[in-house]
C-alpha cells in the first residue's frame, strides 16, 4: 500500500456530529492526523471525547461529517459500504476492549473468520491461523472456546484475529481495558512486539498512561481536537 | 461452503430454543402430510376421474332413482359412445363403522367404462357368470382380509329381499386393483340383476348413469343434450362430468378443501410466528458479534444472507423431516384401518410442502436478515461497550 508524503494515514479537517433528537453533539471538530508506516500511536483522552469515534472512522466503520481520511492513498471516506467492506478485510486489524470473540467458534475459528473473505483455500487458512496464534503463544489453546480462556488469552486471540490477515494497520480499542495488570502487560508486550519486530502500524485508544507509554507517539483527543499534550 | 460452519455454529447456540423450533416446525409438515393424504382421500377421484366420462343423476338428488329405460335412449344421444347405470346399495358389513361403498352394476358395462378397474381375466369372467358374485377392490379386501370364494353377508339398510329379509349374501369372485395411484379400491360392485330381482316397488329403476362421450371437448354439449332429452319428464336429470360429481359427491361433508387450507393456515401462521420470534430474538442477541462480522469485512448482504441461510436451515431441517416423517407414516397405510378408498401422500402436496419449507425459512428469515444487513457497526460497537 503506497504512502503520501511519508503518511500511512491521514486525516484532514474531518468532523463527526452525532444527532440526539434536536441535538447536535461535536464529536470531532476539524481534526487533523497523520501517522507514518510503523507507528505506533496511543490515543488518549476522557471519556466521550471522541477517541473511538476516530477509530471507527479511520478503520471505516463509520464515516466522517465532514473531511477526508486517507489511508495509503485511498480515500477511504469516498467509499461506498461494499467497497469500504473490501477494504477492512484487507487492511485494518481490529482489537476491541472486550475481544468481541464469537461465542460459538472455538479460538482457531475465530482467528480464521476474516480469512474466510479471502480466496485462500482451506489448507491455506489454516497456515495462517496457525501462524496468527503462534505469533500470540496461543497454539495450544486453538480448539478452546473463549468461555474456556482467560480474559487475557481472549485477548490474544483477538489480537491474533486481527493480524491474520497481515493488515495495513492494526487499530486497538481499550485493549487492556478489560485486563488485570499482568494480562494487560502481556498484551502491551504483544503489540509492542508487532510493531517493532514486523513493523505493524498500530493505533491504540487507552485510558491508561502506563500503557500509553508503551506507544512511540502519544497524542490527546478532547473537546473534538487533537493535541500533543492533554489540556487543562 | 466455507461459511456453513458458521452457520452451523450459530444454530447449535441454544440448543433447546433450536430443538423446540425445529420441533414446531416438524410437527407442522406431519400435519401438512396427514392433512394432504386425508384431503385426497375424502376427495378420491377427483383428480382421476374420466375426462371423458359423464354422470348422470336425477336433478333433484342422487338419492333419487331413474328409470332404467333411460340407458337407451342416452346411448341415442350424439357423442355418447357407451352408457351403464350403477345404483348405491348402503348396506352394513357386520357393523355400521365398516363403511365402503357398494353398488350394484351391469358387470360388463362397468368394467368397459371403469378400464383402471383391473381385474384377472379368470375373475372377470367368473362375475359375469355368477348372479350372486361380488369384485372388491384391493383396499377393501386387504381391510376385512377377504380372499376370492369368500361369502360376504350384507345387512340391507333400505334394499331388503322380496318378503323383507335384510341379509344379503354374495360370493366374493374377484379382487381388483387400480391402475393408477389415486383409484378407489374400495368399492363392492355385484350384479345389478341380483339386487333388481329382489326389489318389490321399485324394479327397474337404477341410481345413477354413467356415460362415455367420444369426443371429450363435448362433454358439456352432451351433458346439455342429455338433461334437455329428460326434461319435463318425471325424472329430469343432471349431467355433469365426473369429476364435477365426484367434487360435489366429496363436499357433502363441507368444503374439505376450505377446511383444509383453514387449518393449515391456521397452523402456518402460528409456526410463522414461532419460528420467526426464534430468529428475530438470535438476531437480537448477537448484534455485536453480527458487528465484529461487518468489522472485519464482512458485507451487508453477506451478513443479510448468513441470517436468511440460518432461518433456512431450520425450516429446511424441520420442515423436511416433517414431510418425510409423515410420507413414511402415510406410505405405511390409513390409520382408520381403510375407511378411506385411498391413503397416500400425492405428489403434488409433496412438492408444495417443500416450496411452504422454503417459504417459511424465507418469511421467517427475512426481517430478522434485512435487520442485521441493516445493522450500523459503529452503533452496535458502541452499544457493546
Amino acid at each position: 500500500m503506497s504512502e503520501v508524503n511519508g503518511a500511512l494515514v491521514r486525516v484532514e479537517k474531518v468532523s463527526k456530529t452525532f444527532k440526539r433528537g434536536a441535538e447536535e453533539i461535536h464529536v470531532l471538530d476539524g481534526l487533523d492526523l497523520s501517522l507514518a508506516k510503523g507507528e505506533f500511536l496511543a490515543l488518549m483522552g476522557p471519556s466521550g471525547s471522541g477517541k473511538s469515534t476516530l477509530l471507527n472512522i479511520i478503520g471505516g466503520l463509520d464515516s466522517p461529517t465532514a473531511g477526508a481520511v486517507s489511508v495509503g492513498g485511498e480515500r477511504i471516506d469516498r467509499l461506498s459500504g461494499k467497497k469500504l467492506a473490501a477494504w477492512r478485510s484487507r487492511h485494518i486489524g481490529l482489537v476491541f476492549q472486550f475481544y468481541n470473540l464469537l461465542p460459538v467458534l472455538s479460538a482457531e475459528r475465530n482467528v480464521e473468520l476474516p480469512l474466510l473473505l479471502t480466496r485462500l483455500s482451506g489448507a491455506q487458512r489454516k497456515k495462517h491461523v496457525d501462524t496468527a496464534l503462534g505469533v500470540v503463544g496461543l497454539s495450544h489453546r486453538k480448539k478452546h472456546y473463549p468461555r474456556e480462556l482467560s480474559g487475557g488469552e481472549q485477548q490474544r486471540v483477538g489480537i491474533a484475529r486481527g493480524i491474520v490477515t497481515d493488515p495495513t494497520l492494526l487499530l486497538c480499542d481499550e485493549p487492556t481495558g478489560d485486563l488485570d495488570r499482568k494480562s494487560g502487560d502481556e498484551v502491551l508486550n504483544l503489540l509492542g512486539s508487532l510493531n517493532r519486530e514486523q513493523g505493524k502500524t498500530i493505533i491504540m485508544v487507552t485510558h491508561d498512561p502506563h500503557a500509553a507509554a508503551r506507544a512511540g507517539r502519544k497524542l490527546y483527543l478532547d473537546k473534538g481536537r487533537l493535541s500533543q499534550e492533554p489540556l487543562e | 461452503m466455507k461459511f456453513a460452519r458458521l452457520v452451523w455454529s450459530n444454530l447449535k447456540r441454544k440448543k433447546i430454543r433450536t430443538l423446540l423450533t425445529l420441533a414446531s416446525i416438524f410437527v407442522a409438515f406431519i400435519l401438512f402430510g396427514y392433512l394432504a393424504a386425508i384431503r385426497q382421500a375424502l376427495s378420491a377421484g377427483i383428480d382421476v376421474a374420466g375426462a371423458d366420462r359423464l354422470v348422470v343423476r336425477h336433478k333433484v338428488s342422487i338419492i333419487q332413482l331413474l328409470p332404467g329405460s333411460y340407458e337407451a335412449d342416452i346411448e341415442q344421444i350424439p357423442g355418447v359412445a357407451e352408457a351403464t347405470h350403477a345404483t348405491w346399495f348402503g348396506g352394513i358389513y357386520q357393523v355400521p363403522r365398516n363403511f365402503f361403498p357398494q353398488m350394484a352394476v351391469e358387470p360388463e358395462e362397468y368394467l368397459s367404462l371403469y378400464p383402471e378397474f383391473q381385474l384377472p381375466k379368470e375373475q372377470r369372467e367368473a362375475w359375469f357368470r355368477t348372479r350372486t358374485g361380488v369384485i372388491v377392490g384391493r383396499a377393501t379386501a386387504d381391510r376385512f382380509e377377504w380372499k376370492v370364494g369368500d361369502k360376504i353377508p350384507l345387512q340391507a339398510t333400505f334394499w331388503s329381499h322380496s318378503g323383507g329379509n335384510k341379509i344379503w349374501e354374495f360370493d366374493l369372485v374377484g379382487i381388483y386393483d387400480g391402475a393408477e395411484k389415486g383409484t378407489d379400491t374400495s368399492q363392492f360392485l355385484f350384479q345389478y340383476d341380483y339386487f333388481d330381482e329382489a326389489r318389490d316397488n321399485v324394479r327397474g329403476s337404477v341410481g345413477w348413469y354413467i356415460v362415455r362421450v367420444s369426443d371429450p371437448d363435448r362433454a358439456v354439449e352432451v351433458s346439455k343434450a342429455i338433461d334437455e332429452t329428460f326434461a319435463n319428464s318425471p325424472a329430469e336429470t343432471k349431467a355433469e362430468t365426473e369429476g364435477a360429481f365426484v367434487r360435489a359427491f366429496a363436499e357433502q361433508v363441507g368444503n374439505i378443501g376450505a377446511i383444509m387450507q383453514a387449518i393449515l393456515s391456521a397452523v402456518f401462521f402460528t409456526i410463522l410466528l414461532v419460528a420467526g420470534n426464534t430468529m428475530a430474538q438470535s438476531v437480537r442477541e448477537r448484534t455485536g458479534e453480527l458487528a465484529v462480522l461487518k468489522a472485519v469485512g464482512f458485507t451487508n448482504g453477506q451478513v443479510l444472507a448468513l441470517v436468511l441461510v440460518e432461518a433456512l436451515t431450520i425450516a429446511a431441517l424441520g420442515g423436511i423431516a416433517g414431510l418425510a416423517l409423515s410420507w413414511f407414516l402415510i406410505s405405511l397405510g390409513d390409520p382408520t384401518g381403510g375407511s378411506f378408498p385411498v391413503f397416500f401422500f400425492p405428489t403434488k402436496d409433496l412438492i408444495v410442502g417443500t416450496l411452504f419449507v422454503v417459504g417459511l425459512g424465507i418469511a421467517t428469515g427475512f426481517l430478522p436478515a434485512l435487520q442485521a444487513g441493516r445493522l450500523r457497526i459503529a452503533d452496535a460497537l458502541r452499544r457493546l461497550a
